[in-house]
């Protein structure tokens, strides 16, 4: 029997023999026609006029007819949903079929029917569906609950199909677990905020069960899953890793890259001095180079993967150059991927093997790719310093074989070479000379005007050259204008005297002819530069220029984040997050690899580990009280406390790479480690002072306040103490209300509580204990509440604080978590505290010594902020700062800027350095900070 | 998730298409065959973004399967189920081609609404699926409850490759271990890069529910035994040599990995007939079955001489098979001459290359082959790439070093042991990408 027949019908008049066999009552003959009518629907012709009568052969026994009439059903139930009603009756009794297969059949394409009415009667037989006795039902019916949550989010939650699908993970059958991670997984990416995958410890052990047990694609999905659980703790992660692992194993590539993703997504937590770490990383290279040998189409995805994960860990694949090697058969996308990561792990060590390489790709045929070969030998040479030479020489081969596009491309490197070596390999201008009348892109053209003016000293014709260019210069592109106009400008500064007429008509070219504005202004700067003063210009179009870095094109770090999250995805193929490919809200949620943690024998509550990392990607980020803030805060500027929501952050990418640098810091601030991490610097630089909009209140009372600060504390020092709010609501306490702040009194922090009982009875034996936090931060004394506290009754206690407590690093930085016991129960709730606090009062660094540390740390520990709005002379805010133990240095009047220098030191031995710039009259402050850390 | 696959001909017509998610309409049917299909410039990506739909494609012959998605999918997930979708057509009706998908188009309507659920891809064990989906209409209309209940838990069962209640009279297991030694060497004989990549493909026809264990000569398992076991010095040395380092390894879903993680120790229920254990891929201490040699010299601007001697590199009484080297020639060729001392050889046009075929050939010998091309003048600036010479061929052993050193059988239920399974080894090892720059 064969079914191509199907397709041939082309008469007119066919619907209406359609119509007429559908209402045949020889069965054979209805058959014949639903399959005519699928055939049609499938080249794309309207057959909807067929409805009630496909709809019509529903009612049968013949399980091949029923599937070819659902199959019309999914298709055309929207565009005729009155008559979709029709069918309903013949679904709900097919989901009592005693036939499992026709149960889930029915539920099946239920679930793909999207028009209301039906949706309304799926409920129920999808209620009893999702409790079948029969596994392959179950399964069906845990997706039909993502489907029905796709067309009516409100109906799946009022149902309660929710909490059914979640029993489904502990399900006896692994596909059904499998599947009901899927959906759930599916639901919860468009409700950001909802713990609807409540992954806890104990359901993650349930899901590493079913990852034994369950389908390829079953695995896929589980892995996924986990890839979004953030781990309490590296021994947590570890075990993960340790159950993840044998994955790696697996015929498909799929699960292997969800493997992968996981891995590389715990491994951060993972300390770097632990055996298993190093055996982790080995573990990893082998898949990922067995990925390789799979399909070509398989082979690009893990290429964008590895490309990604070589930028992100270099270590792992160091050794594998060879796998990367281009065959001559490879698809053209395989090659230009192994290229690039032929260039990411090109080393010192297998420079020559890569340079030979690259030799002979640059023969080959395929225009982009040689580009991209000549490209690479460019690369190496910025790269790989000890090649450079090797590199130089093989471009020149290159450029003899007078091949067009080679020759163009190698000269564009060229230049790139000499921006990073300069004089060194002068000599090969020669030759790069010959090939001018060769360049015919505007890259090209540019880059070889570039040198010349660059060199035009050691070029005798660099005159003529340049000339030439100029005949044609309305037709050039913008790039090689403006690249002419500069070399000729160079031209002149060097040789005045026979070129002078030159440089008079490409200004005038430039200025006068030229309708593009980029061209004609740097026209107009060469000339009045020029005219006016000649020495200035040489000092500006011949300085020195920096040195081009080796690495111009990774991504950026905080996307790459992103991507290695994404491990697997279309994200990963096309390195971009998925906001920028996907429409509406699902999936855009950025996501963040997870910051590197102690193990904690939790001494305080079990929920705070589960609130922080049962949903840390999904949850909302807190706002981070950031250190541009605080500052803001030293001279009560920002009214926000830290504690409350304030205005939310501009955007969600600056929050994380806020996040993401003082986790960075964290590392270096715990571990006394001075490198070039940017600690503290850039955790000031990258939080963007928001300001409320009170701020604009008169001067006269913003002095005021700042004025009043502390007198009715009665502070000695003066400090800044954040007002008190609420930390532990009554109701979350079972009576027990908890507000608070911290100050610094005489050298000793102290938490100040106000406890007030809201309960009927009496509250008595408080304690307080606080869990590991970023600096230590421990009671010195037990909490002096010696009375008990009656019903509507409250009390003030001041609790002293050390720093010499279990250190452990805490996201956001400054946040505390506390646990507070009395006679009822144990209450928790965390805290934030201002940094400030941690000032201490020998801060003031000598003169010398903060000259010298000045100028010792390196730029990337430095950052800069604004303070705005901030109506103090330099004086005034000195002398407020002094009283949070910021010192100040000295002070320094330049062009009516008053320049204050200021040291903190932090109780755990780290300094500050600030650089504090006040004009007169203009209430923007410029903050410049640099760190460097304790003896 | 996938949101829609379809499937088309050369032309671009339309042979299947289904959606599974209401954000792809039938535009993106027809984006696809405007933008990929139709597209004037060769396809550079098997990944493509039209207007925030992305399209993911497998070509088969000259029949294109794209799968359709609006969202940030697996997209490891979508290849590796557009293969699997490809194996499952093949077993059902043979080739993938036009004439085929159309005779069975209702066929592949129901298996896509079996195997792909909203877009998730559920079991395709083609094994399971065939106990409920024919070619000659479905099944389960007149099946026992028994029968519907054990086709269920296979589809959903943790063993969904296996069903109950399988019988032979007799019981065979045949092994084969099959590899593709891949190289590349340059002009100069210097190796750039040599690996093997194998495969253990068993075909089982045993009764009831075996659990099998498979060993092999691998070298972190021969190690492991011989410090802690019995075999003394002597012994190490001989395992020392004929173990082999296996650089990684993937498993059929049937086995075990978790066990082959701790123990390292191959244990599985196999699938009822053909399948593919596992797969592996070695790089060192590889033997070579054959070293090209080439000399090419160009004689003025129109002639070519070339020379090319192969040397077989194993142990004499074996015999290689199959043997075919592929030595290209520029596309301005005019005429070739040719002379070969063993076997046959001829210029292919069409081809741009001499093929030089030799039917057996036994190890540690050689053979030459000289040619003479002529070339026609052309004003082509652009050098001739010089691509690689090619070789194919087949032998009767394992280029990796790799051996079986057992394979067990245990079915507790049944009375047959271990010592009943018939059991059949082969090693077959072939050329894989095995080229040679000149």
């Amino acid at each position: 029997m064969t079914d191509s027949k199907y397709f041939t019908t082309t008469k007119k008049g066919e619907i209406f023999e359609l119509k007429a066999e559908l209402n045949s009552d020889k069965k054979e003959k209805k058959k014949e026609a639903v399959k005519k009518v699928i055939a049609s629907m499938t080249v794309g012709k309207d057959v909807s006029a067929l409805f009630p009568d496909v709809v019509n052969c529903m009612q049968t026994d013949n399980l091949e007819l029923k599937k070819l009439v659902y199959l019309y059903l999914m298709n055309y139930a929207k565009s005729q949903p009155d008559m979709a009603i029709m069918a309903v009756n013949t679904f709900v009794k097919d989901c009592e079929d005693a036939n499992p297969l026709i149960r889930a059949l029915a539920v099946r394409t239920m679930g793909c029917i999207r028009v209301d009415k039906i949706t309304e009667y799926l409920c129920e037989p999808l209620r009893k569906c999702l409790k079948d006795e029969d596994p392959y039902v179950r399964k069906t019916a845990a997706v039909c609950v993502a489907k029905l949550h796709d067309i009516n989010a409100q109906l799946v939650e009022d149902q309660g199909f929710l909490d059914t699908l979640k029993d489904l993970i502990s399900d006896s059958n692994p596909m059904v677990v499998a599947n009901a991670v899927a959906a759930l997984s599916e639901i919860a990416e468009s409700h950001p905020n909802s713990n609807l995958l409540d992954l806890n410890p104990q359901s993650i052990n349930k899901l590493l069960t079913a990852l034994n047990e369950c389908t390829e694609w079953g695995q896929i999905f589980i892995l996924d899953c986990l890839a979004n659980y953030t781990p309490r703790d590296d021994r947590e992660s570890q075990s993960i890793c340790e159950r993840v692992t044998p994955r790696l194993s697996h015929a498909n590539s799929a699960v292997v890259l969800s493997a992968v993703k996981v891995l590389m997504k715990f491994m951060e937590m993972l300390p770097k001095d632990l055996d298993y770490y190093g055996t982790l990383l080995k573990k990893l290279a082998p898949p990922l180079v067995t990925l390789l040998s799979a399909e070509p189409e398989l082979q690009y995805v893990a290429l964008r993967n590895i490309n990604l994960i070589v930028q992100k860990r270099p270590e792992i694949l160091k050794h594998e150059m060879k796998v990367f090697f281009v065959k001559y058969n490879d698809p053209i996308y395989v090659k230009l991927e192994k290229l690039d990561i032929m260039i990411r792990l090109a080393s010192q060590a297998n420079i020559a093997q890569v340079l030979a390489e690259l030799k002979e790709y640059a023969t080959e045929v395929d225009v982009d790719f040689v580009r991209k070969a000549v490209r690479a030998i460019g690369r190496c040479a910025i790269k790989v310093e000890q090649s450079a030479e090797r590199c130089v020489s093989t471009l020149l081969d290159l450029i003899q074989t007078k091949v067009n596009y080679v020759v163009q491309e190698a000269i564009v490197v060229i230049k790139d070479i000499f921006r990073k070596y300069p004089n060194k390999y002068e000599s090969v201008i020669a030759t790069l000379c010959e090939n001018l009348d060769s360049l015919d892109e505007p890259e090209a053209r540019a880059a070889m005007i570039w040198i010349v003016g660059e060199y035009a000293e050691r070029i005798d014709n660099a005159d003529e050259l340049l000339e030439s260019f100029l005949e044609g210069f309305h037709d050039e592109s913008t790039q090689v204008q403006l690249q002419l106009l500069t070399a000729i400008v160079k031209l002149f500064l060097k040789k005045p005297t026979e070129t002078q007429e030159l440089v008079q008509q490409v200004l005038s070219l430039a200025t006068q002819d030229s309708d593009n504005p980029d061209l004609r202004d740097r026209g107009y700067i060469y000339w009045r530069l020029l005219s006016t003063d000649p020495v200035a210009a040489k000092e500006v179009v011949l300085a020195e220029k920096p040195l081009i870095s080796e690495e111009t094109d990774l991504i950026e770090p905080t996307l790459l984040e992103e991507l290695i999250c994404h491990i697997g995805t279309l994200a990963s193929v096309y390195h971009k997050p998925p906001s920028a490919f996907v429409e509406g809200s699902r999936g855009v949620m950025h996501k963040r690899l997870p910051a590197r943690t102690g193990s904690g024998e939790s001494t305080e509550s079990p929920d705070v580990g589960t609130a922080a990392g049962g949903s840390a990607p999904e949850a909302a980020p807190s706002i981070i009280p950031s250190q541009g803030d605080l500052l803001g805060d030293l001279l009560n500027l920002d009214m926000a406390p830290p504690t409350t929501s304030g205005p939310p952050p501009p955007t969600t990418g600056m929050q994380m790479g806020g996040m993401d640098l003082l986790g960075g810091g964290l590392d270096s601030l715990l571990g006394g480690d001075l490198g070039g991490s940017p600690a503290m610097g850039a955790g000031f630089g990258a939080a963007p002072a928001v300001m409320p909009a009170s701020l604009n209140a008169p001067v006269g009372g913003g002095l005021g306040d700042l004025f009043d600060l502390g007198g009715g504390v009665g502070m000695p020092m003066g400090a800044y103490i954040p007002p008190k709010i609420v930390w532990l609501p009554a109701m979350k306490a079972k009576g027990l209300e908890i507000s608070g702040t911290f100050a610094r009194r005489a050298g000793v922090i102290q938490m100040e509580l106000i406890l007030t009982n809201k309960a009927m009875s009496i509250m008595t034996d408080f304690a307080i204990q606080f869990n590991r936090n970023s600096f230590g931060l421990a009671p010195a004394g037990p909490l002096q509440v010696l009375t008990p506290l009656g019903p509507n009754q409250t009390i003030e206690v001041s609790l002293p604080l050390s720093t010499v407590g279990p250190v452990m690093k805490m996201d956001p930085l400054n946040n505390l978590q506390v646990a507070v016991k009395n006679n009822i129960d144990v209450f928790y709730f965390s805290c934030q505290y201002p940094i400030s606090m941690l000032f201490v009062e020998d801060g003031k660094m000598e003169r010398q010594v903060f000259l010298a540390t000045w100028k010792d740390i390196p730029n990337d520990n430095e950052s800069q902020f604004q303070i705005k709005d901030c109506h103090l002379n330099s004086d005034a805010a000195s002398s407020k700062l002094q009283g949070s133990n910021i010192f100040t240095i000295a002070k320094r009047t330049v062009e009516g800027q008053d320049m204050l220098y200021m040291s903190i030191k932090l109780s755990n031995g780290i300094w500050v350095l600030a650089e504090l710039r006040v004009q007169a009259g203009n209430p923007n402050y410029t903050m410049t900070t640099i760190r460097r850390s304790g003896s | 998730m996938i949101g829609g696959l379809f499937i088309y001909n050369h032309k671009g017509e339309v042979l299947i298409s289904r959606v599974y998610r209401d954000d792809i309409g039938r535009n993106a049917v027809d984006a696809f065959r405007v933008n990929v299909i139709h597209a004037r410039q060769q396809v550079r990506s098997p990944v493509t973004n039209i207007a925030r739909t992305s399209f993911f494609h497998v070509k088969r012959s000259n029949i294109w399967l794209a799968v359709v998605t609006k969202q940030n999918v697996n997209a490891a997930m979508v290849f590796e189920f557009l293969y699997k979708m490809c194996d499952v057509m093949t077993s059902y009706f043979g080739k993938i081609s036009e004439e085929n998908i159309k005779n069975n188009f209702v066929l592949i309507y129901e298996l896509l609404d079996e195997i792909l659920d909203f877009g998730y891809p559920q079991n395709s064990e083609t094994g399971a699926l065939k106990t409920f989906i024919t070619q000659q209409g479905i099944k389960g209309q007149h099946q026992t409850k028994e029968e519907q209940s054990q086709i269920t838990s296979q589809v959903t069962g943790q063993i969904g490759w296996r069903r109950e209640g399988i019988k032979y009279r007799r019981n065979e297991i045949f092994l084969d271990v099959l590899e593709s030694v891949n190289l590349l060497m340059s002009p100069q004989g210097q190796v750039l890069s040599a690996h093997v990549s194998g495969r253990v493909v068993m075909k089982s026809y045993l009764s009831g529910m075996p659990e099998c264990k498979f060993g092999m000569n691998d070298k972190i398992v021969i190690d492991k035994a011989g410090k802690g076991g019995v075999t003394n010095e002597a012994g190490k040395s001989t395992s020392g040599k004929q173990s082999i380092a296996i650089d990684d390894c993937t498993f059929n879903q049937c086995v075990r990995l978790s066990k082959f993680d701790s123990e390292r120790s191959i244990s599985f229920i196999p699938p009822d007939g053909e399948y593919e254990l596992m797969r592996y891929r070695t790089t060192k201490d590889i033997i070579l079955p054959f070293r090209v040699i080439p000399l090419v010299r160009e004689v003025g601007r129109t002639k070519l001489e070339v020379k090319v001697v192969i040397k077989s590199n194993f142990k004499p009484s074996l015999l290689a098979q199959k043997i075919e080297v592929r030595i290209p020639t520029p596309l301005n060729t005019s005429g070739v001459q040719v002379i070969c001392m063993k076997g046959k050889a001829k210029y292919k046009a069409s081809e741009n290359a001499i093929v030089w075929k030799i039917k057996r050939m036994a190890g540690m010998k050689e053979s030459q082959i000289s040619a003479e091309i002529e070339l026609l003048p052309t004003n082509d600036k652009k050098k001739w790439a010089r691509p690689p010479i090619s070789m194919n061929f087949e032998v009767p052993f394992a280029p990796s070093g790799l051996k079986v050193r057992y394979l067990k059988v245990f079915e507790s239920k049944l009375n047959y042991s271990d010592h009943d399974v018939i059991k059949w080894v082969r090693y077959i090892g072939r050329s894989g990408i095995y080229e040679t720059r000149c």
